[in-house]
């Protein structure tokens, strides 16, 4: 135990020594906090449009007014013919090619329907698909709002039909801005990078420096070595965690809603977890190049199947199988629960026994193999 | 009791394709200082990864003051001193904080044991407080060893400590170990300078992971069976060419700036012989000599012996 001390204190002597580790710890959060919220943002915003109006009417003119007016579409041109507006998309000045038809208005008012058609440049499946359904929407709006009048009153018929008009509430998150859901992500991603990266690296650089030679004929147990290297990056994965939730709440005055304990109660686990699974990746590389490309290739597929930027109930099945066999998974879903609804113990306990259960086997599993290979 | 005792070790590495160490067999005595001697790749270095528990014999036994390398391999790193031959030690720590890491993890202090380190540490006082990576080679060998020596070892393993070392830090090294072996402390050694095995008690010549000889060097030089020659001339390429081609000649190669050959068959007038056949073939400025053979003589031989 008193050399269990004596290592810790080399390793801390170690880590402060090294003047970019040490800016990183204060840096990271504080960066990250900052910028990936407002970088990271789904909203689809100024969306190019290129108009090729072969009405010229009044009411095309009123639409279009009301397009612009939302602020997500910006008319950047109009043409009289399609293919010159595909000229626009190909230059990357335009996403939309919206066509008005001839006799628009006249038609409209005559008929109570017309068409009108929507080109979408869906290279971005997510600005194509969102940006289409707005545009639907208010083109809609404008048709059910402006012109009902006209058009009902040639069309009686189609005031009878029975509407259904949906309206919703957006919990938890009410005005759906993007910052609530990344900020929770970002401490994920903090906590990871911490823990997976940094203690497969130091471990490994031990091997490449040939200390852990001299390590090897001391008299030392491999309990403690292993602890001796874990407990620092444990420590300090929770003051970047802390330092994490004072920029949060200092920047985006973003508190959790749900009990501080029980957060930090699962970012102790999932520590324990990933440090384990570093420890794996240092057991099976022999330089610091091949951990930081073994670590690199699975914290990859554990961000990007995490949840953090996409939701995993919209991934495959397959998808969704490897997902739950990260813990990076779980411990996202947790983190926002806690922190934007408030869950408590009872609400994440079976996310809890699974943080556990990642932390047992990927340190058992990293152990066994350290015994194997030394 | 022995220091060390080697029994029949082998290693192999990559599944067995690759043979390190075959079957050596040595005995060290408490107290002695003991050279292995043999270029790179003889498999000295696994040889120490053996004794010093950190790699596993496929075949044989070995025992540290006796005990088993295998089963008591805990008893023996609180008794043994290893330096390897790659520095070691950690770069971003002081010296101090590296000395005084090393006598914790052993359970004691450094003044607990200055004593036996004083003489090799009063030279790294002034640097006490740099940072290990910082140092010229001399000095981190020195560094090197006193973390070796800090827990007072009975044994100490050196393996290559020599080896990229200038020529005064070499002599002043050597005269360490002398000093550390007069305080009791069995030392085995390894280096590729034949040179230096003279300044061992007793020594073993390896190649290619066979012992050789084991001896000590007096003992080995004068165990040299024929007599050798050596000779110089202006062209002395072309001589050791001559001289190959000489059907009187057992053996000749370059040795500094003379050849040394040895006869096939001993002549009273073999130095007239050779002198002769030197003249005959064009060459000037010719000296041919008897001298007496060294340690490294007796390598090439019994080099030569083993590939025959």
């Amino acid at each position: 135990m008193k050399k269990l001390g004596f290592l810790l204190q080399k390793e801390f002597r170690q880590i402060l020594r090294d003047r970019i580790i040490l800016a990183m710890i204060f840096a990271m959060p504080t960066i990250q906090l900052i910028i990936l919220p407002l970088a990271a943002n789904f909203e689809v915003k100024d969306i190019k449009v290129v108009v090729v109006d072969h009405d010229h009417s009044t009411l095309t003119q009123r639409m279009l007014g009301k397009l612009g007016a939302g602020g997500y579409f910006r008319i950047t041109g109009a043409v009289s013919s399609y293919a010159e507006a595909l000229r626009y998309v190909e230059r990357n000045e335009a996403d939309v090619v919206m066509e008005i038809p001839a006799d628009f208005e006249r038609n409209l008012v005559r008929e109570g329907r017309q068409q009108v058609s929507l080109s979408i440049d869906a290279i971005n499946g997510a600005r194509a698909s969102i940006g289409g359904a707005y545009l639907n929407y208010i083109i809609t709006e404008f048709s059910q709002g402006t012109d009902l009048d006209v058009a009902r009153a040639a069309h009686p018929a189609a005031a009878g039909t029975p509407v259904i008009n949906v309206t919703y509430n957006t919990w938890y998150n009410p005005r759906e801005q993007y910052k609530y859901y990344m900020v929770p992500g970002i401490f994920v991603l903090l906590l990871t990078l911490i823990g997976g990266f940094m203690s497969a690296l130091n471990i490994v650089k031990e091997k490449e420096i040939g200390t852990i030679e001299q390590i090897n004929v001391t008299p030392i147990r491999k309990w403690e070595f292993i602890s001796g290297k874990l407990i620092p990056f444990w420590i300090m994965g929770l003051i970047i965690f802390t330092i994490g939730l004072l920029v949060a709440y200092v920047v985006y005055g973003i508190v959790s809603v749900g009990p501080l304990w029980l957060l930090y109660l699962f970012a102790a686990v999932y520590l324990v977890a990933l440090l384990g699974f570093g420890l794996l990746i240092s057991t099976y590389s022999a330089s610091q190049v091949q951990a930081m490309f073994l670590a690199f290739f699975f914290m990859m597929i554990f961000m990007l199947m995490s949840g953090l930027f996409t939701a995993t109930e919209s991934m495959p099945a397959w998808a969704r199988t490897i997902s739950a066999l990260t813990p990076v998974t779980h411990f996202v879903k947790v983190i926002r629960m806690v922190m934007l609804k408030g869950s408590g113990f009872a609400d994440v306990r079976w996310e809890f026994c699974y943080e556990i259960a990642f932390a047992v086997v990927l340190n058992a599993w990293a152990v066994f193999n350290y015994r194997k290979t030394s | 009791m022995e220091a060390v005792v080697l029994d029949g070790i082998t290693k192999t590495y990559a599944g067995g394709k690759v043979l390190a160490v075959d079957n050596v067999s040595l005995t060290v005595k408490p107290g002695e200082l003991f050279g292995l001697i043999g270029p790179d790749g003889a498999g000295k270095t696994s040889i120490f990864r053996v004794l010093t528990t950190l790699l596993q014999a496929d075949k044989g036994s070995a025992t540290v003051q006796g005990l088993d390398v295998v089963k008591d391999y805990q008893r023996i790193r609180q008794i043994l001193g290893y330096m390897p031959g790659k520095f070691s030690l950690y770069q971003d720590l002081t010296v101090e904080e590296n000395l005084h890491f090393f006598a914790t993890l052993f359970g004691t202090t450094i003044e607990a044991n200055y004593g036996i380190i004083r003489e090799i540490y009063e030279q790294l006082k002034p640097f006490k407080d740099r940072r290990a990576g910082k140092l010229s080679g001399g000095m981190k060998q020195k560094l090197a060893l006193c973390c070796a020596l800090i827990h007072k070892p009975e044994v100490l393993f050196l393996d290559e400590p020599t080896t990229g070392v200038d020529v005064v830090s070499r002599r002043e090294f050597w005269d360490m170990l002398a000093r550390l072996k007069s305080m009791g402390i069995t030392i085995l050694v390894s280096t590729p300078y034949m040179d230096e095995a003279s300044l061992c008690e007793r020594i073993a010549l390896i190649q290619a992971g066979r012992i050789m000889q084991i001896d000590a060097p007096e003992q080995i030089v004068r165990s040299y069976p024929v007599r050798l020659y050596a000779a110089k001339a202006d062209d002395i390429y072309g001589l050791l060419k001559d001289m190959r081609e000489n059907p009187a000649v057992e053996s000749c190669y370059a040795f500094g700036e003379y050849l040394h050959l040895t006869m096939k068959s001993e002549t009273a007038d073999a130095i007239m012989a050779l002198e002769g056949f030197a003249r005959e073939r064009g060459h000037t400025g010719i000296t041919v000599k008897e001298i007496a053979p060294g340690i490294e003589d007796t390598f090439i031989r019994l080099m030569n012996q083993k590939t025959q």
